[in-house]
């Protein structure tokens, strides 16, 4: 069963469901495969997402779901099989690659801040260079959204005086200063004391609510029940099964999203 | 951890001599142990052995006013009168003497415009356009030849001013290219890597005694008069060579201690690879190695004075033409301690700039 068969069995009830049927997948992914020498990292992995879905991707380390969401912007290269995103087809054209980047953003496990920049010159940099947004313009865009991340008084400072929180927090902001269509969360609360979990996953949450198309992959199933349209769970490279967060935590299909279930959520 | 448990119980008491000395910060280290006394007696014999001599030949038996050579013929100690007397000589080298206010005033603008370069609020892009303009004027005012300065040839340039020129221009231009060439080195296009390699391996292998040789006898003999750039050019170019494949290992060094993640952070944001560079790679890979810069650097400065090999005077050589005066005795030891001073000074000042930069961006970023 293909993951489009799924979408198109949602009810229709749900708005973005019809919408996304008919408007082109913001990501399309087909038949991708990915090796690292002479380890298969992705194996077959066909995948739509459509405008304003939230996907949750789990699986045990060394899945592949972190490299399945750093193919969509191209941080790793797929050897096989084809990825559209908002309708660009990546290839080796560095052209068509920055087209991509400059839509999608993402958010890193270890934040990836620049540390010798300010938080509000971290956000500003790339609108400014890549989107040629005045400075001004871009300044005052990037406040808004620290204002939003609820950090707009540590604009002056820089990442290595904030906390893990704070600085995972600047870092969506600095995502969303480039107004992408489509976020991405490789995951983000992974590297977090535990206390400044919270923070993150509200800030994701109400950016879930905005309608963002956002792929995260992620061990908080909280999360998952809360913002998610579909968890998919990969293994081995291979997406096993794709399922609406309630449905994927109450009846799992498959033997292997059982064996991981049971061992994340005891 | 014995004495700390000492202290808990609170019996420092018993041994208050011995305890005094562990704690105290100076002289727990001078004589806190056996060794240790040793050694701060051994110093301070070299001190009592050495200093008195050196202080006496230096100051009190020095011949410094007037400066003639009979004053120091009639003293034991150094003659600093000689160095007074020459110090023109060995400062600006056999410039024509008519003309010396040319060379007077190139020193006054490099050292002006370096001590106004060294301010953070002065980093504008116009600070740029000032020093080209500058060294344009720098070299007309040392060459002449041009608005009814008299021209002087180069083999007439010495001393302070050329040392100077050198420095500046084999350094300043050494920087830009040591960045290309340390980017090209990682570059993923095989060509550009192949040759950068070569470059910076060739250049590196090659001492730059045979550079400069190279220079200044061995171009002439493949290419034509007219194509030939000036032999102070020909070293300079060798100079600035040379400095960029030692600075471009330097900064390549920088760059792999980025993290991985800097990379992929400004590559999601979808900065081009000069941006990329520009804005997030470079400005942190100088900052991880700016005392590696510093010490290239100083090392260039004093690399400088090798151009006497191939026949023109920086300090050390117009010195060394100071001292074939028969009138004095030739005074070699102040002459070589006081180009030595000027040197220090250039490099000292340099390392105090590297470690006021170094300081700058510990104390922005935490």
């Amino acid at each position: 069963m293909t993951i489009q068969t799924i979408t198109e069995n949602k009810p229709q009830s749900d708005e973005w469901t019809s919408e996304a049927s008919v408007t082109q997948p913001a990501i399309r992914m087909q038949n991708v495969d990915k090796w690292f020498g002479d380890f298969q990292a992705l194996c077959d992995v066909t995948l739509d997402i459509h405008p304003g879905e939230r996907v949750v991707i789990c699986g045990p380390s060394g899945s592949g779901k972190s490299t399945l969401i750093r193919c969509v912007n191209r941080l790793e290269r797929h050897q096989k099989g084809k990825i559209v995103v908002n309708g660009v087809e990546l290839s080796d054209d560095v052209k068509k690659i920055e087209d991509v980047r400059r839509d999608v953003g993402m958010v890193f496990q270890g934040f990836n801040l620049f540390p010798h920049l300010t938080v509000l010159e971290n956000c500003v940099l790339a609108p400014v260079w890549v989107k040629k947004t005045p400075k001004a313009e871009a300044t005052d865009l990037a406040m808004n959204l620290l204002k939003k991340v609820r950090i707009p008084e540590q604009a002056t400072k820089y990442p290595g005086q904030l906390s893990g929180g704070q600085q995972q927090r600047v870092a969506i902001a600095r995502a969303l200063c480039m107004s992408p269509k489509i976020m991405l969360f490789d995951e983000p609360t992974s590297a977090l004391d535990p206390e400044m979990v919270k923070e993150v996953l509200d800030t994701m949450l109400a950016l879930a609510e905005e309608g963002m198309t956002m792929m995260v992959v992620t061990h908080e199933m909280g999360f998952a029940r809360q913002a998610a349209n579909r968890v998919i769970f990969m293994d081995q490279g291979q997406v096993i099964e794709t399922q609406e967060p309630e449905a994927f935590f109450s009846s799992p299909r498959h033997e292997r999203t059982k064996e991981f279930l049971n061992r994340i959520l005891t | 951890m014995t004495r700390h448990l000492l202290g808990c119980f609170g019996r420092e008491k018993a041994l208050p001599f011995k305890l005094f000395l562990e704690r105290h910060p100076v002289l727990n280290r001078l004589i806190g142990s056996p060794l240790n006394a040793g050694l701060t007696l051994l110093a301070l014999w070299f001190l009592f052995v050495s200093a008195p001599p050196f202080l006496e030949w230096a100051f009190l038996d020095a011949a410094i006013l007037p400066a003639t050579p009979a004053n120091c013929a009639d003293s034991d100690g150094a003659c600093w009168s000689f160095v007074i007397a020459k110090a023109r000589q060995i400062l600006l080298g056999v410039y024509p003497f008519d003309l010396q206010w040319r060379p007077i005033t190139v020193c006054i603008m490099i050292l002006g415009l370096l001590a106004y370069s060294v301010h953070p609020q002065n980093w504008k892009s116009k600070l740029l356009y000032v020093w080209v303009i500058a060294l344009a004027t720098i070299f007309l005012l040392m060459a002449g030849g041009l608005f009814g300065l008299t021209a002087v040839p180069t083999s007439a340039w010495g001393g302070l001013p050329v040392t100077l020129i050198l420095t500046v221009v084999a350094i300043g231009g050494a920087f830009p290219i040591s960045i290309v060439l340390a980017l090209s080195r990682r570059s993923e296009m095989v060509l550009i890597r192949i040759l950068s390699t070569l470059f910076i391996e060739l250049v590196r292998a090659v001492p730059l005694l045979s550079l400069l040789f190279v220079a200044s006898i061995m171009l002439p003999i493949f290419l034509p008069e007219a194509f030939l750039p000036d032999k102070f050019v020909r070293a300079l170019v060798a100079l600035l060579l040379f400095a960029s494949a030692y600075l471009a290992e330097v900064i390549r060094g920088g760059l792999q201690a980025i993290p991985r993640g800097q990379f992929e952070a400004a590559d999601a944001l979808g900065l081009s690879y000069y941006h990329k560079q520009r804005f997030i790679i470079l400005p942190q890979a100088i900052q991880v190695v700016i005392p590696s810069l510093a010490n290239t650097v100083i090392v260039m400065i004093k690399n400088t004075s090798l151009i006497l090999v191939i026949g023109l005077f920086d300090m050390i050589s117009a010195g060394r033409a100071a001292l074939a005066d028969p009138e004095w005795q030739s005074p070699a030891v102040e002459t070589y301690l006081f180009v030595s001073l000027i040197f220090f000074m250039l490099s000292f000042s340099f390392a105090r700039f590297a470690d006021f930069l170094e300081r700058r961006n510990a104390s922005m970023q935490s």
